[in-house]
């Protein structure tokens, strides 16, 4: 079974922390990779301004990395800071590993400044990158291209992917940062099936399989949406109907739990928007998942989500205080992360909760599916 | 030599030996009560008295001579309309066991000799292809071991119910929501349909039974199992009663029973649970309903608003003014109409070549609900032999296409699509039912299957039976002759029914507890296939497994 850390605090850290909580997860898994996601980064040799986009991957050739530096140029994009790990060869497995990119870019002056058109543009340019590297036999790896976020993705066991990047030095620090320890049992070893997944700002990680794959991966693809693609691995459709629920039907994250993981009809019956969410079940049907699954999620706007399956066949606690908070799949982990807390006030979510950590960090909200939402204009 | 007028000989004249089933008698065991003669729903067999020649020679007086004993027996007929049909009624009421049909295992001459008097053949029933079907060959075979490990199909809560109904794209539903525009209506039911069998076709005590069944399978055991009626209309009591809502209306090209349904909508305490629009069935593509006169009962002719007695056979295609497809919009919006757009409206056809083209029709309607796809294996109460035989197209790959067409458009959660024929036909019908869902379907329909297994029809795939469409069913199932419907009791049928869903419902269970799936109807979960036959792999687009 993965592993999933996550930290969210007022003042920025080092990911190295979370690392470590992966650490005294470790028992009874494989470690055989790393993901990791950092948002609200701050480096120490650049004054970062938060709204520039960062493009994170790996080059694993010199071809690579010249094409990616013509195509961002081509695009009108100019390369502010590039970020050189301090790198320990030899704790790497992979031996194809040129560079890992983490560059900060000036967008161009476009026609369309609004900040959906330039959305739109930053996903555009990850997914014409990703292709490109595809095309030349996957020379190229990106992950992501957006404001405030930093990818790394390695196949290895995961402190030692932190000890090799050096990420303990603190030159990168973040507000948030989720980890996902991957067990590699389902497909075959690619850097793109490795949790945590990313689409225009929204992110998430999962510890479980979704057996539904099949199915909700060939209605997403049918979607034609741009980025509803790669399902190298059964857990990225989590990430593309969060990014659907909030995106393309502009609901409210509470309602991803619907989607997901819908209550029955006798439950239904008896929710005070009962009727618009049968309707709603009926509607996003084909984007019920199934299968043992905490998922563990990060919004752009820094708000960190829990949300478990149906059926409570999945670990994950949550604790912290005002200004900090932890998620992880095992209770150890959150100890790790946050040892000083009361943890008499942890949470183990069960089969109807979300818990949401919102931007301001004050509190962690536990939201019953059983319970209202607001929904501003339909139900 | 004999002489030559003595051999009583016609070109169709044929021995017991050329007919499917030959009766084995025992003389020794039968005690001459005549039940088995009296049973025989066409006459097969027959008391009848012998004489027997005994030579005697008196050897004292040198004289030879004939002594004569009589004695009564069972002998069968070998005329084309009395051959045995092997229902093997007759051995189910001998009391000595001395009477049994056999089926014969040379050819069966009698098929050169059926077409008597100009008519082809026509019978109920089945294709009768017997061994095991494409469907009997695909397993379940991605079983949750690691990292997710298997569900309990005892303790864990599953939903096994599906949407029939049109489905709106989750932007739409949003949007129209908001509007207050209207929603399509769509019903959660159980997946597995009792298909369309007439009130006509099918006896009063069996159409009972069924619909008992069915209400308690709803209403006790919480299984939102539905039936079809076929065509010919719906008693009024029911049409008044709140099992309404269990019951699927069908209307096809001969309208018969429509007045009725009609004429009864102020009074209906609810909203039927659909409209099924018939176009075409698998079991015999291109014919319309057929009702024999032999089923028209005075009850059958005031249901169907016709006089009693006469053949029924509605035309092959829906009366229309221009294209098919037009009719096919008109109809679905009238009938959406009619019940004031509460009441889901799907049509219903044979599978064929081109399905696929009635499908993406259907898409751009907005009122279609849904389509059945009715595969060959079907069954039907009566139809031409040849139709039943060689016409139509076999489910899996018509189904698989036809979702695999809507999966490329990314409209596969719109039209959900049913799937029919030969569900069952070997009595795997969860088997049959969970292949076709994961192929693509979001329910299926079964009636074969129904009638065996809950009413003891005698049908099999070896040409067994099948008089469905003489009224002379020996079981009572497809008779309207109260002598042979009494013998079927609609309490029993409704405990078999009960018994069949709850089987059903379990065994859905176990095949979808170790895939790891209980939030959903595994529909389209085709990677959860296998099967050994690498043509029909490729064909179906699963895994070739051997
Ligand atoms: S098997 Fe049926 S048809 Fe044949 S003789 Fe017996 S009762 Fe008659
Ligand atoms: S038992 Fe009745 S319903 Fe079954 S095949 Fe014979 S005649 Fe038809």
């Amino acid at each position: 079974m993965c592993r999933l850390a996550l930290k969210t605090a007022d003042t920025p850290f080092s990911p190295y922390e979370v690392l470590t909580a992966m650490e005294a997860m470790q028992e009874g898994y494989d470690g055989s990779g790393l993901g990791l996601l950092l948002r609200g980064v701050q480096f120490d040799d650049f004054n970062y301004r938060g709204d520039l986009p960062i493009l994170s991957g790996i080059a694993h050739s010199e071809a690579a990395l010249q094409r990616l530096d013509e195509f961002m140029t081509g695009r009108g994009y100019e390369m502010k800071y590039d970020h050189e790990f301090d790198i320990t060869p030899g704790l790497i497995e992979a031996k194809d590993r040129l560079k890992y990119i983490i560059r900060v870019y000036k967008d161009p002056v476009a026609a369309d400044p609004s900040p959906e058109a330039v959305e739109q543009r930053h996903m555009e340019v990850r997914l014409d990158l990703r292709r490109d590297g595809e095309e030349h036999g996957g020379d190229l790896t990106i992950f992501s291209f957006w404001p405030q976020v930093v990818m790394i993705k390695e196949v290895g066991w995961p402190l030692a992917v932190g000890d090799a990047l050096g990420l303990q030095d603190g030159r990168i620090k973040a507000r948030v940062v989720m980890a996902q320890g991957r067990q590699n049992t389902n497909y075959g070893i690619n850097l793109y099936a490795c949790h945590p997944f990313f689409i225009q700002g929204i992110a998430t990680m999962t510890n479980g399989e979704n057996t539904a794959f099949v199915p909700i991966k060939e209605w997403l693809i049918g979607k034609q949406i741009p980025g509803y693609l790669g399902y190298q691995s059964d857990s990225e459709v989590f990430t593309h109907i969060l990014h659907y629920t909030l995106k393309k039907l502009k609901l409210p994250l509470e309602v991803y739990k619907h989607v997901i993981t819908p209550l029955k009809s006798n439950e239904l019956d008896a929710h005070p928007q009962g009727e618009f969410l049968k309707g709603l079940r009926t509607a996003c049907r084909r984007l019920i998942i199934d299968g043992p699954n905490a998922v563990i999620g990060t919004l752009p706007d820094e708000t960190c989500l829990l949300v478990m399956d149906h059926k409570k066949m999945r670990p994950a606690s949550v604790g912290g205080r005002p200004g900090v908070w932890a998620m992880a799949s095992e209770i150890c982990g959150v100890d790790a992360m946050i040892p000083d807390r009361d943890r008499s006030l942890d949470f183990q979510p069960m089969r109807e909760h979300t818990v949401i950590i919102p931007p301001h960090r004050k509190e962690m909200v536990i939201w019953s599916q059983f319970n209202p939402f607001a929904l501003p204009q339909a139900a | 030599m004999v002489s030559i007028q003595s051999v009583c000989t016609s070109p169709s004249s044929l021995t017991y030996h050329d007919l499917p089933w030959i009766i084995k008698h025992r003389e020794d065991r039968c005690t001459l009560c005549g039940r088995c003669t009296s049973v025989c729903p066409v006459q097969a067999i027959y008391l009848t008295y012998r004489r027997q020649r005994m030579p005697k020679l008196d050897i004292l007086q040198k004289k030879r001579g004939s002594d004569y004993r009589h004695f009564v027996g069972i002998r069968q007929r070998t005329s084309i309309e009395n051959k045995c049909i092997g229902c093997g009624m007759c051995s189910m009421v001998c009391p000595n066991e001395a009477i049994t049909p056999t089926p014969n295992s040379n050819e069966d001459r009698s098929l050169f000799h059926i077409n008597q008097k100009g008519e082809a053949w026509k019978r109920g029933g089945r294709r009768n292809v017997s061994g095991r079907t494409i469907l009997d060959r695909i397993i379940f075979d991605r079983i949750s071991m690691l990292t997710d490990p298997a569900l309990d199909a005892g303790r864990h809560e599953f939903n096994t119910n599906t949407i029939l109904g049109r489905i709106l794209p989750p932007e739409e539903f949003l949007r129209r929501k908001m509007a207050g525009e209207w929603i399509p209506p769509t019903r959660e039911i159980f997946p597995f349909v009792i298909g369309s069998m007439s009130f006509g076709a099918l006896s009063p005590n069996m159409w009972l039974g069924l619909l008992q069944g069915v209400a308690y399978c709803n209403e006790v055991l919480g299984i939102p199992v539905v039936m079809a009626t076929g065509e010919g209309g719906c008693p009024p009591w029911v049409l008044k009663s709140p099992f309404l809502k269990y019951v699927i209306l069908q209307i096809a090209s001969g309208y018969f029973g429509w007045d009725e349904i009609i004429r009864a909508i102020p009074e209906m305490q609810c909203d039927p649970a659909a409209i099924e629009i018939k176009y075409g069935q698998g079991a015999k593509p291109g014919d319309g309903g057929l009702l024999m006169w032999f089923k028209v009962s005075k009850l059958i002719a005031r249901l169907r608003g016709v006089p009693e007695g006469v053949d029924l056979p509605s035309p092959p295609v829906h009366q229309t003014l221009y294209s098919i497809e037009e009719s096919v919009m008109k109809m679905i919006q009238t009938m959406s109409m009619a019940f004031g757009f509460r009441v889901p409206v799907y049509p219903k056809i044979s599978g064929s070549t081109s399905a696929k083209a009635v499908l993406n029709n259907l898409v751009r309607n907005p009122y279609a609900a849904g389509l059945l796809i009715d595969g060959m294996d079907g069954g039907t109460g009566a139809a031409y032999n040849i139709s039943m035989d060689a016409t139509g197209h076999p489910i899996a790959s018509n189904l698989r296409e036809c979702y695999l067409d809507l999966v490329a458009q990314g409209r596969q959660n719109e039209i959900p699509l049913f799937a029919a024929g030969g569900v069952g036909k070997n009595g795997n019908v969860t088997q049959n039912g969970m292949a076709l869902i994961m192929l693509g379907a979001s329910g299926v329909h079964i009636g074969k299957y129904i009638m065996q297994a809950t009413s003891g029809c005698l049908g099999n795939e070896m040409g067994r039976c099948n008089v469905c469409n003489l009224g002379i069913c020996p079981k009572g199932i497809t008779s309207q002759n109260p002598k042979l419907f009494r013998r079927l009791d609609p309490d029993e049928v409704a405990q078999r029914v009960v018994d069949v869903f709850m089987t059903i419902n379990t065994e859905m269970k176990k095949v979808m507890a170790p895939l790891g799936r209980s939030q959903s109807l595994p529909i389209g979960m085709s990677d959860a296939l296998g099967i050994d036959d690498p043509a029909a792999a490729e064909r179906l687009k699963i895994r070739y497994v051997c």
